[in-house]
This record gives C-alpha cells, sequence and structure tokens, in this order.
C-alpha cells in the first residue's frame, strides 16, 4: 500500500500558509537530506531541477520528527494555526 | 486583565494535562484547560491501552462510563522469523480486573474533558499556547494566536514535541535517541471476525508486542490491539536506528504486514486511519527541568514514559495528578516561587515515575547495545528451539537434536547472553 493511500484516510485542514520553513541554501549543501525518508508522511520531496526541496505541508501528521532529525536543524517548525491541520478520528 | 486572570493555566487536554486540571478543579481551584484541537484527541494517537489502577485514580467512575472499547485480557508476544513465528501470550484470569483497556484516543480525550468540565474545569479547545509570558523571570500566563490568559501557575503537558519548553530553554535539544517514530493503522472490522479471529468475546480483548522478522537487530517493536471493531496496528523504532537504515516509516510497517504471522489478522479489513507520533524514549537522562518559577512541566513533555514496559499514560495521568497538587499547595500559601514548586520534583521522586525511570536509566542505551543479540535469542533461537521440538521430520531425533545444539553453540549466543541475564538480575535486586 503506498503512501497516498494511506494519507487518503485522513481529514485534513489545509492552511494557505505553510508551517513548515527550511532555508534551501542549507539543504542544498546537505549529504544525507534525511527528511526525505523519515518523515511518516513524505512531506519533503527533492526537486532535481530546481535543487530545492518542496513541502507538502498539507499532508503533515505534527509529529516533529523533521525537526529532530534535521542534522543542520533547518526546520523552522511550527503548529499549524488552529483549526488546521490534521484531524485524527481513532487515534 | 482580571477576566483573563485564573488560577493555574494547563496547556493540554492530553492525559497529563486533563489529570492536572480535574485534580484542581475538583480542590476548589480555578483552571483553564487549552487545547490546540478543534477538540480534545483530535490531534493525538497511541497504541494502546491505558493502565486501570492510574486510571481509575483520576477517573473513578471509567470503568462503568467511559467510551472504552476492550479490555485487554490476553497480553501477547509475537516472535517473528523469516516466514516462522511464534507466539505466547498471558492471560489475566477470568475473575480478575483486567490491568489495561483499549481506547479510541479521539473519544477517549474528549470523554475526559467532559468529565473535568463537570468538576469545574474551564476548557478552552482551539487555543493553540504560542508562549509563556515571563515577568521578571516568572510564568504569569499565556500567549496564545488571539490573546493573553493570566494565571500564577502555568502547568506545561504539550506532549512529546513540546515547543514551550525549548522556547523557555528548560530542556535540551533532544537528540535522535531520545524518541522514536511511530506509525500505526486502523482495520475496520465486525465485531464478531475480530472475536473469532483473535478467540475473543465481547468482554475480552487482544493486545500484542512484535518482536523480529523484519525489525530484527534494530531498536524498534510492533504493536497490536483489538478494539471493539477496529484493529490497531503499528511500529516504533528509534529516530537514529530509523535513520542507518534509511527506509521510511511505514515501509517499516508494511514490512511487517507483510509476515504471515500478521497479515492473518488484517486480512479483509479495511484500512480507516493512518496515523503518526513520537515517543519519548530517553528516559531519566532526557528529562528536563521540571519546574521553574511558576511554571511545572508534566506527561510526555517532561519524558516521563517507561519505555521497557511500555507504560505512558499512567505516568502522564500520576505526573499531571502530582502537579496539580503542588499547585494547591502552593495557591494556599501564595508561594509561586521555584523554591515551592520543587515539590512537585520531590513528589515525582517519591511516586513510581522517578523510581522506575531511575532504575531503567540505562536499559535503553543497553538494549540497544545488545540488540542483535537479543533478536537472535528471542526470534531466531527460541523459534528454532520450539521448531525442533514439534516439527516431525524424516531424520533422526539424535541429529536434529544435534544440529539445533550446533546451531546454538555457532551463534555463540549463550555466552553473548550472559551480560544480558546479569543486568537483568541486577534490576531486579537493586533497591
Ligand atoms: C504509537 C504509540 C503507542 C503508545 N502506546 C501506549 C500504550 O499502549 N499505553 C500507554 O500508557 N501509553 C502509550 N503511549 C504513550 C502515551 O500516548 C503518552 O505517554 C501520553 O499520551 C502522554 O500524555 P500527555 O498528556 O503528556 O501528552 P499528549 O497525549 O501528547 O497530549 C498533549 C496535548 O497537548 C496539546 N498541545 C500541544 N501543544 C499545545 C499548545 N502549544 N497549545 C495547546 N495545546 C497543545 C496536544 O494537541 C495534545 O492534545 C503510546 C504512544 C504512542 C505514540
Ligand atoms: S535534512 Fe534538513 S538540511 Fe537536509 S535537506 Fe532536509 S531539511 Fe534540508
Ligand atoms: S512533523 Fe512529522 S509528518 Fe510533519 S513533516 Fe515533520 S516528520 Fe513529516
Amino acid at each position: 500500500m503506498n503512501i497516498n493511500e494511506k494519507l487518503a484516510t485522513l481529514k485534513y485542514n489545509k492552511d494557505e500558509k505553510s508551517h513548515l520553513i527550511v532555508d534551501n541554501e542549507i539543504c542544498k549543501k546537505c549529504k544525507n537530506k534525511v527528511c526525505l525518508y523519515v518523515c511518516p508522511a513524505d512531506v519533503y520531496s527533492y526537486n532535481d531541477d530546481t535543487d530545492n526541496i518542496t513541502i507538502r505541508y498539507e499532508n503533515c501528521l505534527e509529529c516533529g520528527t523533521c525537526k529532530i532529525a534535521c542534522p543542520s536543524k533547518n526546520i523552522k517548525w511550527s503548529y499549524p494555526s488552529v483549526q488546521f491541520g490534521v484531524k485524527y478520528r481513532n487515534g | 486583565m482580571d477576566m483573563n486572570k485564573t488560577d493555574v493555566i494547563v496547556v493540554g487536554s492530553g492525559p497529563s494535562g486533563v489529570s492536572a486540571a480535574i485534580t484542581l478543579a475538583r480542590a476548589g481551584k480555578k483552571v483553564v484547560l487549552t487545547e490546540r484541537g478543534d477538540d480534545s484527541g483530535d490531534k493525538n494517537m497511541f497504541g494502546g491501552e491505558i493502565y486501570t489502577n492510574q486510571t481509575l485514580d483520576i477517573f473513578p467512575n471509567f470503568i462503568e462510563d467511559a467510551p472504552i472499547e476492550r479490555s485487554v485480557t490476553e497480553q501477547a508476544f509475537i516472535l517473528l522469523k523469516d516466514k516462522d513465528s511464534l507466539k505466547f501470550a498471558y492471560n489475566n484470569g477470568e475473575n480478575s480486573i483486567p490491568n489495561s483497556y483499549t481506547v479510541n484516543r479521539s473519544k477517549w480525550d474528549r470523554w475526559c474533558v467532559e468529565e473535568a468540565k463537570k468538576a469545574g474545569v474551564f476548557y478552552a479547545p482551539k487555543t493553540l499556547v504560542k508562549e509563556i509570558i515571563l515577568e521578571n523571570g516568572r510564568a504569569v500566563g499565556v500567549k496564545t494566536e488571539l490573546e493573553n490568559y493570566y494565571s500564577d501557575i502555568v502547568i506545561i503537558a504539550d506532549g512529546v514535541n513540546s515547543i514551550l519548553l525549548e522556547k523557555l530553554g528548560l530542556r535540551k535539544e533532544i537528540k535522535d535517541s531520545d524518541v522514536t517514530v511511530n506509525v500505526k493503522e486502523v482495520y475496520k472490522l465486525s465485531e464478531e471476525k475480530i472475536n473469532d479471529r483473535f478467540n475473543i468475546d465481547e468482554k475480552s480483548g487482544f493486545g500484542a508486542k512484535i518482536l523480529g522478522g523484519p525489525l530484527k537487530n534494530l531498536f524498534s517493536i510492533g504493536f497490536l490491539f483489538t478494539n471493539r471493531e477496529t484493529i490497531s496496528l503499528g511500529v516504533g523504532i528509534s529516530l537514529d536506528d530509523l535513520k542507518k537504515i534509511k527506509m521510511k516509516p511505514y515501509e517499516l510497517l508494511e514490512k511487517l504486514k507483510e509476515h504471515p504471522a500478521i497479515s492473518c489478522y488484517i486480512k479483509d479489513a479495511k484500512l480507516i486511519e493512518y496515523s503518526a507520533h513520537m515517543i519519548p524514549e530517553g528516559g531519566y537522562n532526557s528529562v528536563p527541568q521540571l519546574y521553574s518559577d511558576g511554571i511545572m512541566v508534566a506527561g510526555d513533555a517532561a519524558m516521563l514514559v517507561n519505555n521497557v514496559h511500555f507504560e505512558g499514560t499512567n505516568f502522564a495521568m500520576l505526573s499531571g495528578k502530582l502537579a496539580a497538587e503542588t499547585a494547591i499547595e502552593a495557591l494556599n500559601s501564595s508561594d509561586f516561587s521555584k523554591k515551592k514548586l520543587s515539590l512537585y520534583e520531590k513528589k515525582l521522586k517519591d511516586s513510581i515515575i522517578l523510581k522506575d525511570l531511575k532504575l531503567h536509566k540505562d536499559s535503553v542505551s543497553f538494549v540497544k547495545k545488545h540488540i542483535n543479540t537479543i533478536t537472535e535469542i528471542y526470534s531466531e533461537i527460541i523459534c528454532d528451539i520450539f521448531k525442533t521440538v514439534t516439527y516431525s521430520s524424516s531424520q533422526p531425533k539424535s541429529k536434529v537434536y544435534r544440529n539445533l545444539l550446533f546451531k546454538i553453540l555457532k551463534s555463540n549466543v549463550i555466552f553473548k547472553s550472559i551480560p544480558i541475564f546479569l543486568f537483568a538480575i541486577r534490576k531486579c535486586l537493586k533497591k
């Protein structure tokens, strides 16, 4: 089962602005790019053409893993504003 | 300012926050319980089971009145090899009170908050606390997205991902080895089918920890719980190991789901929810500063989880209660200083929380160091021993035994287990 099928089970309320911000200049120099695989929702992806990290913040599960995992502490992480983000029904 | 001033503000309405708030309200104190979700439980997930003893202490009526799913009467361990597996389970005697119950966090957290409201707690959902307001170094209230609220004491119960502690500088930077990343899937299946599949009835339930197989040589454990009409299946792995294997957490879960000993449970069941959350694994050495002027920290925010025994909600509830009891004494003497609130740490030290965390302060690092041996003993050797005993082959038994013995000797597992047994014995004898 792929991640999109998993995320499709969830209820989200999408904010207009991202609650996750990275400095792409720092990402460019980042060797391992751990954010690409530690995230349980595949929020981060790498764009070859632009050499940038793309953030699909609307899929975020608000777990906080990426913030700890990023070796350069390059993820400016905040909770989404109230009424936005994920909403579990089973938990 | 007065309209927005109360005795205590509690940030976060999980098990620790709600327990703190209800304890304060029951003592007649004015308390505001804030929650960033639209409602309590919206943002939370766990395995999981709540433990009877500690839950009764806060909610004496929960067994009759709360939306519990099932009692956990059978506690199993499932050890995996490549395709083989071994399952063993402990059953509560039929008439004893179950040790734990499975709950759906969305429903459970909400019920707890309703109980707190009945006790007089002022509940403020859709309230994201952005910062603690300090005056001369002392907490005097909280800043939310919309307005400021003031209080004599703030209890921080905002969970493992505590942004507030970070901002206050009360905790050191969290390391990869201090947390596990967990993903879980909830599967829908009829109550009857669940009863059949797990050999349980409406009065009983099944819980399991899963070791080995795809989790071999990793600090990682799977879990499986029956709810009334759903099954929860998940896996947790320490962040440092996750980084090492360069695998996505849900890929590990997919691997677990492929094992025949696991796939049989969720066959034909529909996935209805995927979720993720961290668990504090750092134990005693990662506990932050627990109090400051006008501040106390409870539950996961304070890293109060006993990861050796999978206990989190019970410590959250108890620490919330102890913080509240400290706050009551502080309010009665109008002293909110750090010195006064140090009583909270004393209470935690006298309780099972810091006693157990201290006992296990080196256990996680020890287990990590010996994880290969541990998973080898558990999932490989024990499976092989059981296979030898139960398998009817065409070879003479003498040869079968010899093969097993050589395999065990070759793996050197006996020698390698000595430090593990010694470690376990030391823990048993520690005062
Ligand atoms: C996969 C998994 C399995 C688990 N299994 C078990 C189990 O079987 N048994 C067990 O006992 N424990 C288990 N635990 C651990 C248990 O869930 C936690 O220890 C427990 O929930 C901690 O309670 P808490 O109140 O401290 O934090 P939380 O339950 O995390 O609650 C924190 C609350 O604060 C809110 N919040 C956060 N920041 C803010 C803010 N700035 N403003 C307002 N509100 C805020 C959040 O929305 C949340 O409601 C498990 C955990 C996980 C992740
Ligand atoms: S790990 Fe951090 S620095 Fe590296 S690519 Fe990801 S966000 Fe950028
Ligand atoms: S908080 Fe969790 S889900 Fe959200 S981007 Fe970070 S790792 Fe992914």
